[in-house]
């Protein structure tokens, strides 16, 4: 239930991010406008990266959790052992990249 | 509130676009592993920060990339191959994201002229992401 959520509205945010990117790519290309500019400092910003790589890594690993259990439906009844190995690959993939995000901008890289 | 049940098997609309839903999804994860390994393989490894390894991966596009100045890189990507992977993320992507829109007003508005004129609207949404990113892909 709190996966189908979080599903559902990771997969809002990526429709928002992924429009205003191919807005900003079209903006900068067709306008050379400052609105391209603007939105690309936007979601170049460390803070807004954070949060995407949360909403895209989760969103994707719950969906590959999805398709596999769909595509083998006797796996189902392991699925709370699923929801645990999805988190248990979650955690290092999130923090092996937020933690290299960090450590470079600290290290003004 | 649950997730709506799993359409009949058949040849059905729903049925087409819950497939398509999962197929899609598993072609994008493939399409990013290939797109990290070719910019790792391409010198990302030693360039690149990671939020410009993402942008790489999922456009390599100069007019998606501002702040990111890798003169190597451009000429590897800019080349057909790398177009029509564009092409090809941009179009699973949209398509998966746009039906799962269509999912939500499904599931949060009822059969009435509402429902009937966001479906509409969601088709020109649909077009519109398409055209403008192919067309900033094809005119680089």
């Amino acid at each position: 239930m709190l996966a189908w959520a979080l599903h559902r509205i990771s997969g809002l945010a990526i429709i928002i991010f992924v429009s205003t990117h191919v807005l900003a790519s079209f903006f900068q290309h067709q306008l050379g406008s400052d609105w391209g500019t603007t939105i690309n400092i936007i979601y170049e910003s460390i803070y807004f990266q954070v949060f995407i790589y949360f909403v895209v890594i989760f969103h994707t690993l719950n969906g590959l959790r999805i398709v596999i259990l769909d595509t083998w439906p006797g796996l189902l009844e392991y699925q709370r052992e699923a929801t645990w190995l999805q988190w248990l690959i979650f955690i290092p993939l999130y923090g092996l990249t937020i933690f290299l995000m960090i450590s470079r901008a600290v290290s003004g890289g | 509130m649950s997730s709506r049940p799993v359409p009949q098997i058949g040849f059905s609309f729903e049925y087409l676009m819950w497939i398509f839903t999962r197929i899609s999804g598993a072609i994008l994860i493939l399409l990013a592993i290939v797109g990290i390994a070719a910019a790792f393989w391409m010198g990302a490894r030693t360039q690149l920060d990671v939020g410009a390894l993402m942008r790489w991966t999922f456009f390599p596009n100069s007019y998606h990339v501002v702040n990111t100045n890798i003169p190597d890189v451009v000429p590897l990507w800019a080349n057909a191959y790398w177009q029509i992977m564009q092409m090809l993320i941009i179009f699973f992507a949209v398509t998966h994201g746009v039906n799962g829109l269509r999912m939500v007003i499904e599931d949060y508005i009822g059969a009435n002229r509402l429902r009937i004129f966001l479906r509409g609207l969601l088709f020109l949404f649909w077009m519109f992401m398409l055209i403008v990113a192919y067309f900033v892909i094809l005119t680089v």
